[in-house]
């Protein structure tokens, strides 16, 4: 009997490139790329000296690989990392003075920067290559005390809290690449909280690669100060390309008393195609610490795009009665991988952690779940709840769950659970049989096993996440 | 309305249907009886167009040809199979199910798309009708629903979608009286001029509160014997042995 056909040419719908001048750093990574980015950004000189100390200590390290999807060698010589468009040497005031091919390029991507074509709940700040193109609704946020702009800015002109907290969740020596970030990062969003301040409205930022063989090195940096609140959202495309590009960025959140954050990201680069030629490697340090009492920070995540996803959002459970969450969804279809997960540190007293893990593959793609749960000897009461679900769309897939777990304190309690299922062809012609084709029963199905997840998002993202879950699976069963 | 011709199934060599012909006229019902293992539930599959069997012969269905329609177009044609044994999708909302599948069905026929408050209003008023606790519409799609609850749920998606051809695969068995009398009362509603339906059951029972226009057995792959409420009677009776 015959089946419908399944248009599998669908190609991502992102993939264009805006042809635009760049001013581009000298290839290669040395200490005058980093003094010429440094200077591009009109830097102080303790955020240079910063920056060539990460790169000292980069000298020594190398890169990680105990990760299960392997990778070709990276020729880091052989990267540009800075690439800013060259209406940028001067810095646009206003909307008004920004090329307008770049407004169209956020255009297309559905992204407004005028303001009163937004939503009005969100507040955008627009990372184009390697610079900050526009950030909306500074005047309102400012009224309330709060700071919302590139951290290029915030580094000129608030440094004292720059100061204080960049590096101080992940600091200069950590992991290669998170060190890598440290000494060549470019731009990224800067956000404060003050005392007692609710934001009034969703905080985003948009990540476009643009150029190639370039690195995005973005560097993102949140403080909630005590009794505030922040939900923020970050989202990623680029263009089409045989290569494989280099993401690279750290995200550091710092939750101080009674303070919560909520970080969300849809995660859309380009997969690379069928047969899993180019791609991005999205190499992600995101680590925040609930550094106050009865502080929380919230990571939902929904990765769909990149050839490799690599990434631990992270929670430092220092303050007592503080609470890490841990939501996700991974998807990989075609040759994609993922490696991603979380790690939950408890330090404080009463501490409480919830890990809900969604791990959906398809094609011939390979998905692993790695987190580790970690209760310190002094964390009295402490409790971790995890849950993995797998599933799995048919035959040449894999999935895996790694949990690492160390409790050192007797009355402290982890829970986890982890099923494996696939989508079972009855489930299909039940579906077929009620008018969805197999791309839409594939897509409600998955919505289903991911619900949990995607009802944690912001309202405004959740139905455009849910679209991108059944989008990334088109072509998956044949 | 479908019209089978010479219909032969195969699953792996084993021959299930051999020569098969009904033809089922708009606004008829006919009931299918028969055995254990007599084909039964593989015409009603073949029928939907489940894959994995081997089929010749021809089909006609308002006009098309069966065997050209894929499932879903086979569903926005009108066709609807109440399974026997309904599938569970953990994690889906019912309510989300049935309004995602009816508007798929509209969107086929060029109608406009319900939105959610359209939808419940629609759905509540039905449930109220059949007499079914519209609480199964909060629960994922079947699961953990009891034997009774899915078959209830299939009768409720039989009047929400309107179909034209109408295949009840043993929605009876299992079923406790009241259970039973809301099937019955879900076709007798639908009921009119244009709609067919081809029941298929092991007892008379459904068929007492139906009462079809005719009574086929199915035995070793063909029709073996075709009549009205009398047949199904006389096999209530003395069983199949005899024929």
């Amino acid at each position: 009997m015959k089946q419908s056909p399944i248009d599998t040419s669908k190609e991502y719908k992102y993939g264009f490139v805006t042809d635009i001048e760049n001013v581009k750093a000298p290839k290669g990574l040395n200490e005058n790329v980093i003094k010429f980015i440094s200077n591009i950004k009109k830097e102080p000189k303790w955020m240079l000296e910063w920056r060539l100390k990460a790169y000292e200590r980069l000298k020594n390290l190398k890169e990680p690989n105990w990760q299960k999807p392997k990778f070709p060698k990276i020729d880091y010589q052989n990267l540009y990392y800075y690439s800013a468009p060259k209406s940028f040497e001067n810095k646009p005031k206003s909307l008004d003075e920004v090329d307008p091919k770049l407004i169209e390029t956020y255009n297309k991507l559905g992204i407004s920067l005028k303001e009163q074509e937004r939503l009005s709940g969100v507040a955008i700040d627009a990372v184009f290559d390697s610079v900050s193109v526009a950030t909306t609704f500074k005047d309102k946020l400012t009224e309330k005390g709060i700071i919302f702009c590139p951290i290029s800015e915030a580094i000129q002109k608030h440094p004292d809290l720059v100061k204080k907290y960049l590096g101080s969740v992940i600091p200069i020596t950590d992991h290669y690449f998170a060190t890598l970030n440290s000494a060549v990062f470019t731009d990224g969003s800067f956000v404060y909280i003050p005392k007692g301040v609710r934001c009034p409205m969703e905080l985003s930022t948009y990540f476009r690669i643009n150029a190639s063989q370039t690195g995005q090195f973005e560097r993102t940096l949140i403080i909630a100060d005590e009794d505030s609140y922040v939900s923020y959202l970050e989202g990623c495309t680029a263009p089409m390309r045989d290569e494989n590009q280099l993401h690279a960025a750290n995200v550091e959140l710092i939750a101080l008393d009674n303070a919560e954050i909520k970080y969300s990201t849809v995660q859309n680069w380009y997969p690379g195609d069928k047969d899993g030629k180019g791609g991005i490697y999205n190499f992600v340090t995101k680590r925040g610490a609930c550094r106050g009492k009865n502080s929380k920070i919230s990571w939902t995540q929904v990765e769909t795009g990149s050839a490799i996803t690599w990434k631990y959002p992270s929670c430092i459970l220092q303050g007592d009665n503080s609470v890490g969450e841990f939501y996700s969804i991974a998807i990989t279809n075609n040759h994609q991988k993922a490696d991603t997960g979380t790690k939950m540190i408890h330090l404080g007293k009463n501490t409480k952690s919830k890990i809900i893990s969604k791990g959906i593959s398809a094609g011939k793609a390979d998905n692993t779940y790695r987190g580790l749960v970690d209760i310190n000897s002094k964390a009295q009461n402490s409790r971790n709840y995890t849950q993995c679900d797998s599933l799995l769309i048919g035959n040449n897939c894999g999935a895996h769950t790694i949990p690492y777990i160390r409790n050192k304190n007797a009355s402290s309690n982890i829970e986890h659970e982890a099923t494996t299922s696939k989508i079972s062809d009855e489930q299909l012609f039940y579906c077929n049989q009620r008018g969805l084709n197999q791309e839409e029963a594939v897509s409600l199905i998955v919505n289903g096993f991911c619900k949990e997840v995607l009802q944690q998002l912001p309202m405004e993202f959740a139905v455009e996440a849910q679209k991108l879950v059944g989008i990334s699976l088109e072509g998956s069963v044949g | 309305m479908l019209k089978i011709n010479n219909l032969s199934v195969k699953v792996e060599d084993k021959i299930i249907l051999n020569g098969l012909n009904l033809d089922i006229k708009p606004g008829e019902i006919h009931a299918i009886m028969g055995p254990n293992g007599s084909g039964k539930s593989t015409l009603a599959n073949v029928l939907s167009g489940k894959k994995g069997y081997d089929v010749s012969g021809k089909i006609g269905f308002d006009g098309n040809n069966l065997f050209d329609l894929p499932i879903e177009e086979r569903a926005h044609k009108g066709l609807f199979l109440a399974f026997q044994y309904p599938i569970e999708i953990p994690g889906v909302n019912t309510t989300n199910f049935l309004k995602t599948s009816l508007n798929t069905i509209r969107k086929s026929k060029g109608l406009k798309q319900l939105d959610a408050l359209e939808f419940l209003d629609i759905i509540k008023k039905k449930a109220a009708k059949l007499k079914i606790d519209e609480k199964i519409l909060q629960r994922q799609l079947n699961v953990g629903f009891s034997g009774g609850e899915k078959k209830k749920n299939e009768i409720l998606q039989m009047s929400l979608y309107e179909p034209k051809m109408i295949i009840l695969d043993e929605t009876d068995s299992g079923l406790d009286i009241d259970a039973l009398k809301i099937v019955a009362d879900g076709v007798n509603t639908l009921r009119d001029k244009k709609r067919s339906f081809l029941i298929i059951t092991h007892y008379q029972r459904l068929l007492n509160y139906i009462k079809p226009d005719f009574v086929h057995v199915l035995m070793k792959g063909k029709i073996a014997k075709s009549g009205c409420m009398e047949l199904a009677e006389e096999l209530e009776k003395a069983g199949y042995e005899k024929l």
